[in-house]
């Protein structure tokens, strides 16, 4: 569904280069849950970026079902760190905002745009305005925004980071669900070991300056994943350990 | 427990009364000090007359100094007014064409710095003695702060949602006006409140340097009689006509962006 192929992304600022992402080969099959991660400053928000089609990489491919990516498309809904939202609009005019921005009808959509705001537990906050909503809230209205667009690929860019731990893991789970549900391509950029073991069917490990593919992992603990107590505890927690690891100590 | 449970709610109906009558408990203990100051110094009325001399004076000719009221503050709304209308279509051309606002901006900068002021007498040379030379000092004076606020609102718009605008293909229109442009409006607020108290200062300059009807003529008027109680009575007047002009535009404003006041906290 995505596949990059020796993808490099070099800044310029101020007469000086910035090498952010240094020949990055990933290929990620249609329906998988692929999380990235690494330190900040690893480039990992401007792999999401080139993705996303809102940058165009200084050498190497990307390409989205078969087809090179040269800006944003509509079937790939976007995900920020923070919801993004527009402070004047309802939740549920916030949801329907990408359809009028595609030029499409809102009667049409208007149903859908309620049961999305349903199923991620938002029953009765329809109408308020992102002020009177709970961080988490906000970050679900924003998610329902990005399910309207019913897209093909879902790019999320640490979009828990700014949440407190417990909304945190209760959106984990409610994004296991839904990924399960629509099976939507996903790449989740994330710094939190546990955040990836817990969605991820791979983990793309990133070493920084610059960016290059550390190690890649396949986790194979069934969904749904908790880190609570359950069978795959103790393969949950290898995971995590490894990845620490991987994270922590540098190669040299 | 019971205590603490019935102490809330009193100290909050309690805590909201003050907010209303606070302001007029200031504006009583400052009449009664000015009050006090006349009679404890036994000053003459001519120098400065007492809380009750200028409410005889208003008294008088109630009619006459309502009517007076009304020109100024005709004049300072419809100035404000088209001040409002040209201020916004001006920052949005200046917004959208980016060579526009490259061309015009030192102009308008060296224009603005002009003390407003020293234009009344040519606007009365251009424009006569009627209520026009007043209403154009007036959409002088307020056009720049609008233009000004409109112009930072509108290229505050946050990162996050230019971001998630291209993310969604929005045309340049789109983002404009379903984003730019609502953004912008809690800045256009405070040029508004800016402009809104200077109208008033605009009409009556105006009014004093051209004198026919308004209050600034009133003032001329009473000077020119030695009558203080009278012009006592006109800027008591003006006062009121800025402080009910200015909390308009706030009602206003919370009443259209209910959300601003929440996310600038």
């Amino acid at each position: 569904m995505i596949e990059l192929v020796g993808v490099s992304q070099t800044f310029r600022a101020r007469g000086h280069a910035v090498e952010a992402l240094r020949d990055i080969t990933l290929e990620v099959s249609e329906g998988q849950f692929v999380a990235v991660i690494g330190r900040s400053g690893c480039g990992k928000s401007t792999l999401l970026r080139l993705m996303a089609g809102l940058l165009s990489p200084t050498a190497g491919r990307v390409l989205i079902a078969g087809k090179p990516v040269t800006g944003p498309r509509r079937d790939v809904a976007m995900m920020f760190q923070r919801p993004a939202l527009l402070p004047w609009r309802s939740a549920l005019d916030n949801v329907l905002l990408p359809v009028e921005m595609f030029g499409l009808s809102r009667a049409t959509h208007r149903r859908r745009a309620e049961e999305l705001l349903d199923t991620v537990g938002l029953t009765g906050f329809h109408k308020r305005l992102p002020h009177q909503l709970s961080g988490g809230m906000q970050q679900r209205v924003a998610l329902c925004r990005a399910l309207i667009q019913q897209p093909r690929v879902m790019l999320m860019d640490e979009p828990f980071s700014a949440l407190d731990a417990l909304s945190r893991e209760e959106l984990s789970g409610e994004l296991q669900r839904i990924h399960k549900e629509l099976s939507a391509t996903t790449v989740f950029v994330t710094h939190s070991i546990q955040e990836a073991v817990l969605l991820a069917d791979r983990v793309v490990v990133l070493s920084e300056h610059p960016g290059q593919v550390r190690r890649i992992l396949d986790i194979t603990v069934p969904q749904p994943r908790s880190l609570g107590f359950n069978a795959h505890l103790a393969d949950v927690s290898h995971l995590i350990a490894e990845l620490h690891g991987l994270l922590l100590n540098r190669p040299d | 427990m019971t205590v603490a449970v019935k102490a809330r709610p009193a100290a909050r109906s309690g805590s909201r009364f003050p907010a209303v009558w606070l302001p007029l408990v200031g504006a009583a203990t400052a009449v009664a000090l000015w009050w006090l100051v006349t009679v404890a110094f036994d000053i003459r009325p001519f120098f400065l007359p007492a809380p009750p001399d200028v409410v005889t004076s208003f008294l008088k000719n109630p009619g006459y100094m309502l009517r007076e009221s009304w020109v100024t503050t005709y004049e300072s709304l419809l100035g404000f007014g088209i001040a409002t209308v040209c201020g916004l279509a001006v920052a949005v051309m200046l917004a959208a064409v980016r060579a526009i606002e490259r061309a015009t901006m030192p102009l308008f900068v060296a224009l603005n710095s002009v003390p407003k002021v020293a234009l009344a007498p040519l606007l009365v040379v251009w424009l006569g003695f009627g209520p026009k030379p007043k209403i154009v000092m007036v959409v002088l004076i307020c056009f720049f702060p609008i233009v000004v606020a409109t112009m930072a609102g509108l290229s505050s718009t946050p990162v996050e949602l230019s971001e998630l605008g291209r993310s969604l293909s929005a045309s340049w229109w789109q983002m404009f006006v379903k984003v730019r442009m609502r953004w912008a409006l809690p800045q256009v607020f405070v040029g508004l409140k800016v402009a809104i108290s200077l109208a008033v200062v605009g009409a009556i300059v105006a009014e004093i340097s051209n004198p026919g009807q308004g209050l600034g003529s009133v003032i001329v008027l009473s000077g020119s009689s030695a009558d203080t109680p009278l012009a006592f009575a006109s800027i008591t007047l003006l006062a009121l006509i800025s402080v009910v002009l200015f909390y308009a535009i706030v009602g206003l404003e919370r009443l259209l962006l209910p959300w601003a006041r929440e996310i600038t906290g």
